[in-house]
């Protein structure tokens, strides 16, 4: 060629590219999932410890919470309910409980990860009392009653009657993770 | 000339030259085409009736994950980047590419990589068994132990997949021969232009989520595990936000292929050169907003899914103009049917079916019927096969006499090529049908009432596959026994600076750049040291 144009400046800028997609991918994505599904209320996930307020128990209203809980893969626990449902008024609040019992040799730790549906009313139940904020470290044999205190919003939409909360139950024992209990 | 290829394996090793590096990329993606191929094959005969026979259903997903894997990474992608290697410094006028070490690191590294991905089958406890997507869990927490060498595998081929397009990207931006502006560049070189940048922007979001994977599986993060406050669909997000561009770097130098060889048969320059950038930008930019339309069942809101809906609708505007674009180049044209024009003539028709079984797909309420089943199958292989090894197939046979000096045996290339076509379109027409009806992509086994579209397909994937042998053999014969080819222009049509190095292209060329020596009428005329001027293009009316 008549000039020789260097290549190195856009050798670097286009790795500097590459870098930044890859930190993209690994640092941004994973957050900004999570901010969105926040901010539009998706992905069934329930919002973290929630400070009760002081407000009118509306008497006229009647919301039915119903409860699941399932033990993921391979989680030997026996896992359930000691109710399957409960009819409640928005704005008071109701503790209920699930119990947990460790049949195995072995102590483990499990984590119980809820889901709500409808998705449209995660912003609208509250707990201000969960075993799922920790994880649950059950020795062999020991069973245990977990408590669950929620509160249903008074502004729930008009049209949602019927709150169904799951709880998967995972075996963490191998992979003990502290953070867990901000992220639910 | 300075000097010739160096003697014996070295030659190969140490390359640094434009030509040798695309003729190992080539030979190196079909070896990888018929790896993938041999895959194929045992799926179809093992679906070739109800009922386990041949293989297990462990083995079976293994087959098609790795087919999908090999065939994507291994052949479609580095078949396109040798095509790149050897054409567009030949297209630009520019004596080689710009980084030429760095393009023979990119290629070393990949026969490593397949090496590895391959080695996994052999593994106790099997290879990837998780779909080429690997979605999570299933690529992590139920993944087989070779994960980790799959992994590894994808870090490898994506390292080679980003220096080739920063080498793509430096030679097009860097050396191209004086005169030879943006927009009079052989439409080839700006679909690759396009689709390095694509790739340099997509390829490390892919590295990423393996790394995550990586990450969850050995180091007990959480990023796609919901006990530790992950969430697999995030997975799915990250992936698809590589993924669905990824689909347009498979296809947009196929469409650059088209375009170099619809104007050199119709005997007319290109119609709507300038369109066909511009459409080429636009679908390359609207990849980055649409891909959770392979996600419409995860449980996105109405909202979103309406969003993924329109905008993948919207990719069709474009590919459209492309669609017209060819078929209004070929209109009055004075045609020749030689092979590659009758692959390329099958592309379009062909692509275009995918393309409309693809606006299909788009449709959130329909795609909860079609997801995940043949019909997606039937679509993706349309676009792939037919779009992206059809214009592969093409473009082989349209240069490969500029390549080697010798003409390949016409009745043999239209022999192959309509075996293919019928073979490849007895095999997937029937996938569509299977699908609408509800059969599931991925099992080994099927119900009753998909047993004789099965049958049809398996037949000719088997003939599909022969055509391959078949393309093989005509390629080799040609180099070895093909008729010598003397004038530098092969084809009567064929514009560009290619056609104005002699035949075969000599192992180094433009070492002095061409020069522009007119440029009247519409028509640049372009000169190499000593020979006698010819018009290397013809530039259509406003183009440029």
């Amino acid at each position: 060629m008549s000039k020789t144009v260097d290549n190195k400046p856009l050798l670097v800028k286009l790795t500097f590219l590459a870098v930044l997609m890859f930190s993209f991918a690994i640092f941004v994505m994973p957050p900004l999932y999570n901010l969105f599904c926040d901010i539009l209320g998706i992905g069934g996930k329930t919002n973290g410890v929630y400070k009760a307020v002081d407000v009118e128990i509306d008497k006229n209203r009647s919301v039915e919470v119903q409860f699941v809980a399932m033990n993921n893969a391979t989680m030997p626990w026996e896992f359930y309910p000691k109710k399957d449902s409960v009819w409640v008024h928005p704005g008071e609040s109701t503790k209920v409980i699930f119990y947990a019992h460790n049949r195995t040799a072995n102590d483990m730790v499990g984590q119980a990860i809820p889901n709500l549906l409808p998705f449209t009313a995660s912003d609208y139940f509250h707990k201000t009392e969960c075993f799922c904020f920790n994880n649950q470290p059950l020795s062999s044999g020991e069973e245990a009653d977990l408590e669950l205190v929620f509160i249903v919003d008074p502004d729930l939409p008009k049209s949602v009657n019927t709150l169904t909360l799951s709880y998967t139950l995972f075996d963490i024992t191998e992979n003990l993770n502290e953070n867990v209990a901000v992220l639910n | 000339m300075a000097h010739g290829p160096a003697e014996g394996i070295t030659r190969w090793l140490y390359t640094t030259n434009h030509k040798d590096i695309g003729t190992l990329y080539l030979w190196f993606s079909f070896a990888m085409f018929l790896t993938g191929g041999f895959f194929a094959m045992v799926i179809r005969a093992e679906l070739f009736q109800p009922g386990v026979q041949l293989v297990q259903p462990e083995f079976f997903i293994q087959m098609t994950t790795m087919h999908g894997l090999v065939m994507v990474f291994g052949a479609i992608m580095p078949a396109f980047v040798g095509l790149a290697n050897w054409m567009i410094p030949m297209m630009i006028g520019a004596p080689d590419m710009a980084l030429p070490r760095m393009n023979n690191l990119s290629f070393w590294i990949l026969p490593f990589a397949f090496a590895i991905l391959i080695s996994t089958l052999f593994m106790e406890g099997g290879g990837p068994n998780f779909g080429w997507t690997f979605y999570a869990p299933l690529s992590t927490t139920y993944a087989p132990d070779s994960v980790n060498y799959f992994i590894f595998a994808v870090h490898i081929m994506g390292a080679s997949s980003i220096m080739g397009s920063i080498n793509i990207i430096a030679t097009v931006m860097n050396m191209r021969a004086p005169g030879m502006t943006y927009m009079k560049m052989p439409l080839f070189v700006w679909t690759w232009l396009i689709t390095a940048f694509l790739l340099v922007a997509v390829m490390p979001v892919l590295a990423g989520a393996v790394t995550m994977m990586l990450m969850d599986i050995n180091f007990g993060t959480s990023f796609f595990n919901a006990a530790g406050g992950g969430d697999p669909v995030l997975f799915q997000h990250v992936f698809w936000f590589f993924g669905h561009p990824e689909v347009y770097i498979i296809i947009l130098p196929a469409f650059g292929v088209v375009s170099q060889i619809i104007p050199t048969f119709s005997r007319k320059p290109l119609f709507g050169y300038s369109s066909m950038v511009y459409a080429t930008a636009a679908i390359a930019f609207l990849s980055f907003v649409v891909w959770a339309h392979h996600m419409f069942t995860v449980g996105m809101p109405i909202a979103g899914e309406l969003y993924f809906m329109y905008a993948t609708m919207l990719i069709a505007v474009p590919t459209g103009v492309k669609v017209f674009n060819w078929i209004t180049t070929m209109y009055r044209g004075a045609i020749t049917y030689e092979t590659p024009m009758l692959f390329c003539i099958a592309f379009v028709i062909l692509f275009t079916f995918g393309g409309f079984t693809g606006l299909m797909l788009s449709v959130a309420a329909a795609d909860i019927q079609y997801h995940d089943t043949y019909f997606v199958v039937a679509h993706f292989h349309y676009v792939m096969v037919a779009g992206a090894v059809f214009s592969g197939t093409a473009a082989v046979y349209y240069w490969l006499p500029k390549w080697c000096g010798r003409m390949y045996d016409e009745t043999m290339g239209k022999l192959q090529f309509w075996l293919a076509f019928i073979a490849f379109n007895i095999t997937f027409m029937p996938q569509h049908f299977l699908g609408l009806a509800g059969m599931p992509r991925r099992y080994a086994d099927y119900g009753l009432q998909f047993a004789d579209w099965n049958m049809v397909s398996s037949v000719g994937a088997f003939l599909y596959g022969g055509a391959q042998i078949l393309f093989l053999y005509n390629v080799v014969r040609t180099i070895m026994y093909g008729k010598p080819v003397a004038e530098a222009k092969v084809w009567e049509g064929a514009e560009g600076l290619e056609w104005l190095v002699p035949t075969p292209a000599p192992y180094h060329t433009f070492t002095k750049p061409p020069v522009v020596i007119s440029s009247a009428a519409g028509e640049d005329e372009w000169t190499i040291s000593g020979a006698t001027p010819h018009v290397a293009f013809k530039a259509a009316p406003g183009a440029g």
